[in-house]
């Protein structure tokens, strides 16, 4: 047939050949639909699954809370404030809910202080109306609501003097009274409050006093402040209260001051007086703990600190983990055994001994956070190992695999271009799972006091927990935040973790719809 | 199979052996804790650490450690936590409150955590599987101590049904009525992580054997559910369930750490905390030989059991 037909045309002139492409290669279209990649798809399947979603969102923003508050927030973890140890979370004013404020029953003598606090400064711990009650021993019963933020009051305190000026200008410029006049009583040491929150006539003035007022004929207070002849006594010559005009002889004004040695003894207002050293009026949003630091800060720091202890940690584990199991699992036989002893003989070694041993060896050359890095890292790359190992075992008896070799890839090739992408999902998975663990771990730790994180400019979770914990029948809000904080954070990694490893499992695809 | 036991308890015991090693060269790497107390005389004390060898060669120290402790169970003295006293039997008097708590929560775990698992799993994907799933999910996620808070918080303190803390054997006997309900918080804090993860495994194990096409079978020819899923169901997802109950089991004697500190009790956590905090390295050394012996031998025990419950399964059989 061929030769019948080549026989056809025993001769065709040259010239009537023509090639019909020379200037283009022909290769295979291009597909003309969208091709879905492997990411691609596991994003579309993650994005399904409402939860993770959602957990992750979660976990952006726990993330953004402890990256940014250090920076906004005008305290960090040095702020101390003793006087306003724990107070009351405020977010609102005056709403009855998260404002500061707990309600409390008080005796005549209590009711008395708390109600005088404010009747000076203007600044009433007692807010919301106050009912009256009769107890079972004939006394009278008050509650009300407290605000925690008034109830320190007032203090008597030695300021030197350039600190007592200093306030005096302030006190001029801003028209915010910070010094009170000095009570008669002020070097009794009462057993209730402290003494410069008994500036009235009192029922009684032993240290064991009550508090009960004496009042006058309108039943307000008598104020009982040290008076002199002298309108600038203890060099004060600022603000001065509205009563006090030199009295009718024009001779007794109040002592605002008294100069002793290293200075003046002054009464000063912990409110007002805040505000002077810090430039902003006490408000704390998750309240203070008993060292009066901001808890909401705090949190932000230890939370900054466990996100970048746990990525880190990953992040090495992740390596360590990818290389050691592909090793392994690669190379098998002897090296495999080998190997996984030493894993083996590692990864029986309970954790708190690790931290321990790596604390007590190195925490004094490289500081508590870089032990505890290196104790989490030092067998934190184990399960990762065990997961790239199993993959290994998996792919590499592939064809594929074969086909590469046969086509004379090295080792490195197979190991990094061939056979370890094929594992990526379950070690991405198994990194961001072990996260939260790593988070668990590092609390658990500096609660228990194994590790201290605590220095000037950080703190734990663990050791916020622990603070917490010592006040959890009285204060339970110190404890609160961070427990909560830890909890959403653990649910949220979970939760993600488990998305991102249902949408990296191919065999799941479809399985849903 | 025997062959692969007594092959598994000779690797046991080498890592156990190549830890200790590990443990015992670093921690007598270290600087002997320094004598702070005021009025104890630091010759006399400084003596006292010579005569127990504390001054001789590492390689010296080692030998002798292994010697004391192979041939007289003998983990030397207390030196700056019980001073004095010897080791091994301090940790054993502590060890009854630590097996006792967690025996009680485990022992209310388990029946609970199959009865939630078993019923997710007939009640696969209704409303009570996603109930009963997204419990599980929260209670195996949020932190074991942040339950003792709450626990503590609103039954101790503000219900005020139990002591906050556990009581000392001086308070009341061991195995009595007061001394568990003072162990209860403490109980109910460890069950919460137990059940969830019981609840967890169990619904799992149990709606994979349910597509199983043996059940179908078993429907088939006759059986009533209920008959199906107890005679042929359970018992398969039981293979995998009760290896996992074995392990908790052997763990019961590590405890937590964590709930021992919170609900203050004298358990032998709290010792191994307290010997880190003062630095005693006797004791340090004892619990750390304790929590390794206990982790491999839970390891084993979950692995052997595996062999002994499934007669499928031949462990370390070759192919």
């Amino acid at each position: 047939m061929q030769n019948e037909l080549n026989g056809q045309f025993p001769k065709i002139p040259k010239e009537k050949l023509t090639l019909i492409q020379r200037d283009r290669r022909i290769t295979d279209q291009k597909l003309e639909t969208k091709s879905i990649g492997y990411f691609k798809d596991v994003w579309l399947r993650f994005k399904k699954d409402k939860s993770a979603v959602v957990a992750f969102v979660l976990i952006m923003i726990l993330l953004l809370f402890s990256m940014f508050v250090p920076f906004i927030s005008p305290m960090d973890v040095s702020f101390r404030e003793e006087s306003f140890a724990y107070m009351l979370p405020k977010m609102f004013n005056n709403t009855g809910f998260w404002d500061g404020t707990f309600a409390t029953e008080q005796t005549q003598g209590g009711f008395d202080i708390l109600r005088g606090i404010g009747v000076e400064s203007g600044l009433s711990p007692v807010v919301g109306t106050v009912r009256e009650s009769e107890a079972s021993d004939g006394t009278k019963r008050y509650s009300f609501r407290q605000d925690s933020y008034c109830t320190p009051g007032y203090e008597i305190k030695v300021l030197g003097e350039k600190e007592y000026k200093a306030m005096m200008a302030y006190q001029d410029e801003h028209n915010i009274q910070i010094l009170y006049p000095v009570p008669v009583t002020w070097n009794v040491k009462f057993n209730g409050y402290s003494a410069g929150n008994y500036w009235y006539k009192l029922k009684d003035e032993r240290p064991t006093s009550s508090g009960e007022a004496v009042y006058d004929e309108n039943g307000n207070y008598i104020p009982n402040y040290l008076t002199s002849d002298n309108p600038n006594a203890g060099d004060y010559t600022s603000l001065r209260l509205p009563g006090d005009n030199g009295g009718e002889d024009g001779k007794t004004w109040y002592t605002y001051a008294m100069k002793v040695q290293g200075g003046y003894r002054v009464r000063i207002n912990l409110y007002n007086d805040f505000i002077f050293r810090n430039g902003f009026k006490p408000v704390f949003v998750f309240g203070t703990n008993v060292y009066g630091q901001d808890i909401f800060s705090c949190l932000a720091y230890g939370g900054q600190l466990s996100f970048i202890l746990a990525i880190s940690v990953c992040l090495i584990n992740f390596v360590i983990g990818a290389v050691y199991g592909a090793v392994e699992g690669y190379y098998g036989g002897t090296t495999d055994i080998v190997m996984e002893r030493i894993s083996d003989i590692l990864g029986y070694m309970p954790f708190i001994v690790i931290a321990t041993l790596f604390k007590l060896h190195l925490q004094e050359q490289v500081g508590p956070l870089f032990s505890l890095l290196f104790a989490f890292v030092l067998t934190g790359w184990i399960g990762m190992a065990a997961r790239v190992r199993m993959q290994f075992y998996r792919f590499k008896g592939h064809e594929y695999v074969l086909a590469a070799r046969t086509l004379g890839a090295r080792d490195r090739r197979l190991i990094f271009k061939h056979i370890f992408p094929n594992s990526l999902g379950t070690i991405i998975t198994g990194s961001i799972l072990a996260i939260p663990a790593v988070i668990f771990s590092e609390s658990m730790l500096s609660y228990l006091g194994i590790i201290d994180l605590n220095t000037s400019s950080m703190t734990s979770i663990g050791t916020m927990l622990s603070n917490g914990h010592d006040c959890l029948r009285t204060y339970p809000h110190v404890i609160l935040f961070p427990a909560l904080f830890i909890s959403i954070l653990e649910i949220s990694f979970n939760l993600f973790g488990n998305g991102l490893r249902d949408a990296f499992n191919p065999s799941l695809r479809g399985a849903e719809d | 199979m025997t062959k692969y036991v007594v092959k598994r308890i000779l690797l046991m015991f080498l890592t156990l052996f190549v830890i200790m090693t590990i443990c015992f060269i670093l921690i007598k790497l270290l600087p002997l804790p320094l004598i702070k107390s005021i009025n104890k005389d630091v010759a006399l004390q400084a003596k006292k650490y010579e005569q127990r060898g504390y001054y001789k060669p590492i390689m010296v120290q080692y030998y002798n450690f292994w010697k004391n402790v192979l041939t007289s169970w003998d983990w030397g003295m207390g030196e700056q936590l019980y001073t004095d006293r010897a080791v091994w039997p301090v940790m054993m008097q502590k060890l009854p409150y630590t097996v006792l708590v967690n025996l009680y929560s485990i022992l209310i775990a388990i029946p609970l955590g199959l009865i939630f698992g078993i019923y997710a799993a007939l009640k696969k994907n209704k409303w009570q599987d996603n109930v009963i799933s997204t419990l599980v999910m929260v209670f195996t996620s949020v932190p074991s101590y942040v339950y003792a808070f709450l626990v503590q918080y609103f039954l101790c303190f503000k219900l005020k049904w139990f002591n906050p803390v556990v009581l000392s054997q001086d308070q009341a006997p061991l195995m009595s009525w007061k001394m568990f309900m003072s162990m209860v918080p403490a109980v109910l804090s460890l069950g919460f992580g137990v059940v969830a993860g019981l609840t967890r495994y169990t619904r799992a194990e149990l709606s994979e054997v349910l597509t199983g096409d043996y059940m179908l079978l078993a429907r088939t020819k006759g059986l009533t559910k209920r008959q199906a899923i107890s005679r042929h169901a359970m018992r398969n997802a039981m293979v995998v369930i009760l290896p996992m109950i074995i392990g908790e089991f052997i763990g019961i004697l590590g405890g937590s750490l964590i709930i021992e500190k919170i609900f203050a009790i004298p358990g032998i956590g709290n010792v191994f905390v307290d010997s880190i905090a003062v630095k005693d390295y006797n004791f340090f050394m004892a619990e750390t030989f304790f929590y390794t012996f206990i982790g491999l031998a839970s390891g084993i025990l979950t692995d052997i059991s595996y062999g002994f419950i499934d007669p499928r399964i031949r462990m370390g059989s070759k192919k």
